[in-house]
């Protein structure tokens, strides 16, 4: 006999059911029950974004070059379970090639962006040739805790393209999963779990947009949205609730598997840019500066 | 300490040089059109309440002129000219302003009650320079966004504020055509003057019509510019309640949004601080414009070994500081921008009373007539008063004390607000450490209210997204894909 497996929530680096006791059923492409998976609620949410703030701050702290080292770890990871993945995609009604080629690319994808956490600064930082005698500098800062919606069309490399740049530049995410496509979501829970990713830092939960959502855009310690393509209205009044605490808003409707959907615009559309200035004494009559 | 008692000659600026016109009209695709519903406002001087000139109240129907204006201009000349012929035109901008920088700065006073020497020395050349510094980024666009694809946006709509009015101006108007798009710009209904002598200086340089359009009026105009289905971007400065709206009114659109709004900026005096430099610094930080300064440093945090030092120091300082007319070039404070404004400090005023903090304000006589405020200190503040929490957007100060660095830290943080900071040590490692921490758009550190083209400014939180000035800039006046 087959053993259904539990899909749980992962929030705080626990793998925890939903507190309200509910599941639903997900499925095959051909309507077989494949797996319970829990149907996460708002107080999961306020759970998952106060394990996010807990987190954010101690992986913005680490060095970047450590954040690079462990998100190439999740590829690592990824490639170990690859198989896993393929048969969950399969299950879910995608072609072997197809499930094949979408578990590769998402290994590059993790690739591409792990190269990128010690270099974004670099080339989205600048110090500025100010007039006075100052030194003056600009640099990325991460927006802090994200909330997000994944691609409801795809069940893993959207999720990957769209969690990875938020963490490779030091934020942390409280992810709302495809909900019909749940699985590899929370495998990718998994992979995380055991890639030296700190707890806390990719929450993800399954179950309904239109129940959880409102909770998490109206929260007041999340600091931005990413918002992949939904219907129109839950959309709509997530970005109305985000108005509250000024959150910045990403909408996403992307061909994932386009590797033009992957670049440094990703990583620095949820980075703040801070500006220092500092005084310059003038020695011995010479005039310093930057 | 003993008072000192200052009487220094008045020392006036001219105003000769300034030539105001009976009433102003819009400025749509080049010319001066009188507003379809025939409206005006008044516009006065705020120093001593004198009728200024009357000012076109523009509703939907100019709204949807100069847009159209705007839109024309942008597909048919604006769009097809090269980068280095339309940064030219702002080179062209930019001196045509220096040569009447003179001109520019006493209407800016006039109009908004700033004192002479800031608008003369800061306001003007700083908006001369950003002109001069976006023109040359015209040409260098990919430069700047190397391996991305670059493109303009379309018609912006621009709405300033009263404080900066004609630097808040160029902050707008010039990245935006440097990067291609055409403008529709409202100043503040208190202080549209130079926006329109900055529309003369359009007509001046050559700048083909509609490419910038300025209407003045109200908020009712801001937004019937900001719902206008034919705008492609909205930059708006000014309140953090305003920016909420616009925020939510550009739901469902593609208006690509950026927002530059209030602050409640911590200025934090570390016991290891050169204190009379730290002292001279809170001045700058809370007093310069009358306060009117969304990254005011209105929260002071000083360190509780050398608190009584510096207050002290402080209230001193305070007894020297000149509130008057504006014109006149000793003045450091000069008038509150319009009555409302000076209400609403008021009130604040007497919120600090009620709340329990103690008050200092200096012995000083204020002119009789015009809108004035005496720089005001409170000290004995609770983190959480409402004259700590809230802007004031005047000469008001907030002072608290803090024993250790993680406890004002979190203090400072410990806002909606996130605009700017100020660090006041001698520790190296320190202000690193600090302004790396502080969630804040813009830090200074051992300095404070220091602007330049080359900066980028703009908020964290509430204080509004998107940066203004520097290389960051740009990217408000472009779509940019891979």
């Amino acid at each position: 006999m087959e053993i259904l497996k539990t899909y749980k929530l992962y929030i705080g680096g626990q793998f925890t059911r939903t507190e309200s006791g509910r599941s639903y059923q997900i499925q095959s492409a051909s309507g077989q029950a494949i797996a319970n998976a829990c149907l996460g609620s708002k107080k999961d949410i306020r759970n998952a974004v106060q394990a996010a703030r807990k987190a954010q701050a101690s992986w913005a702290a680490k060095s970047a070059f450590n954040r690079s080292q462990i998100i190439y770890r999740i590829a690592e990871m990824l490639e170990t379970r690859k198989g896993q993945f393929i048969e969950e995609l399969v299950l879910l009604g995608h072609s072997n090639p197809a499930a094949v080629a979408e578990v590769q690319s998402s290994i590059d994808r993790c690739i591409y962006y792990a190269g990128w956490a010690d270099k974004y600064q670099a080339l989205s930082s600048s110090v500025n040739p100010v007039s006075s005698p100052h030194f003056n500098f600009s640099v990325p800062e991460p927006m802090g805790v994200i909330g997000m919606v994944t691609c409801q069309e795809t069940a893993l490399i959207g999720l990957i393209s769209q969690i990875l740049p938020l963490i490779v530049g030091g934020n942390s995410v409280v992810v709302i999963a495809n909900t019909t496509k749940a699985l590899c979501a929370i495998s990718f829970a998994e992979v995380l779990a055991t890639s030296d990713v700190p707890g806390g830092v990719v929450n993800i939960l399954t179950g309904e947009v239109a129940e959880m959502l409102p909770t998490l855009a109206g929260h007041m310690d999340v600091n931005a949205l990413s918002l992949a393509k939904i219907e129109d209205h839950l959309s709509r009044n997530a970005q109305e609730a985000a108005v509250d605490n000024l959150k910045r808003c990403q909408l996403y409707n992307l061909d994932y598997f386009d590797s033009k959907n992957q670049g440094l615009h990703f990583i620095t559309d949820f980075q703040e840019i801070k500006t220092t200035w500092h005084p310059i004494e003038q020695i011995a009559g010479g005039a310093a500066g930057y | 300490m003993s008072t000192t008692n200052w009487n220094l000659e008045p020392s006036l600026e001219s105003t000769a040089v300034v030539q105001l016109k009976d009433q102003y009209e819009l400025f749509i695709n080049g010319q001066w059109q009188a507003p379809k519903a025939k409206k005006y406002f008044a516009t006065i001087n705020p120093s001593d309440e004198s009728h200024l000139s009357n000012i076109a109240w523009a509703t939907e129907a100019d709204v949807d002129l100069a847009v159209k204006a705007a839109r024309n201009a942008y597909e048919n000349v604006w769009s097809k000219l090269s980068g280095a012929e339309r940064g030219k035109y702002l080179f062209r901008i930019a001196r045509l302003m220096q040569e009447k920088a003179r001109e520019l700065a006493v209407l800016e006073t006039l109009d908004g009650g700033k004192p002479i020497k800031e608008s003369r020395d800061i306001d003007i050349p700083l908006a001369c320079n950003h002109f001069f510094y976006y023109a040359g980024w015209a040409d260098k666009l990919q430069e700047a966004f190397a391996g991305q694809q670059i493109e303009s946006l379309g018609v912006a709509g621009q709405i300033t504020p009263w404080n900066f009015p004609l630097l808040m101006l160029a902050w707008k108007i010039a990245p935006a055509l440097a990067c291609g798009n055409t403008v529709v710009l409202k100043p503040a209904e208190t202080t549209s003057l130079t926006a329109l002598k900055f529309a003369e200086i359009c007509q001046e340089a050559g700048l083909p019509a509609g490419v910038v359009n300025i209407i003045t009026g109200y908020g009712d105009t801001g937004a019937a510019l900001v719902v206008h289905p034919d705008v492609n971007k909205i930059a708006f400065t000014g309140s953090t309640a305003v920016g909420k709206q616009i925020q939510k009114a550009c739901i469902g659109t593609d208006k690509k949004l950026t927002l530059e709004l209030g602050g409640k900026s911590a200025n934090i005096i570390l016991e290891d601080a050169a204190v009379d430099q730290a002292v001279e610094g809170v001045i700058n930080a809370i007093f310069y414009n009358q306060g009117h300064v969304c990254c005011a440093g209105s929260r002071l945090y000083v360190q509780e070994s050398i608190s009584a030092q510096v207050i002290e120091k402080l209230k001193f300082r305070l007894q020297s500081i000149y509130v008057g007319n504006p014109l006149d070039k000793n003045t450091d404070i000069g008038a509150i921008n319009s009555k409302k404004q000076l209400e609403t400090i008021e009130k604040y005023i007497s919120l600090g009373r009620e709340e329990g903090a103690e008050i200092y304000q200096p012995a000083c006589q204020l002119p009789s007539k015009g809108y004035y405020c005496l720089p005001t200190l409170f000290t004995d503040v609770a983190q959480s008063a409402r004259i700590a929490q809230e802007e004031i957007f005047g000469p008001v100060l907030a002072i608290q004390t803090f024993r250790t660095i993680d406890e004002v830290l979190q203090k400072a943080n410990n806002s909606p607000y996130g605009l700017a900071a100020g660090v006041w040590t001698d520790k190296g490692a320190r202000i690193f450490g600090l302004s790396s921490q502080l969630r804040a758009g813009v830090v200074w550190a051992n300095t404070y209210n220091k602007f330049d083209p080359a900066s980028p400014f703009g908020g964290y939180k509430e204080s509004g997204f998107g940066r203004e000035g520097g290389v960051h800039g740009l990217s408000a006046y472009l779509k940019i894909t891979n």
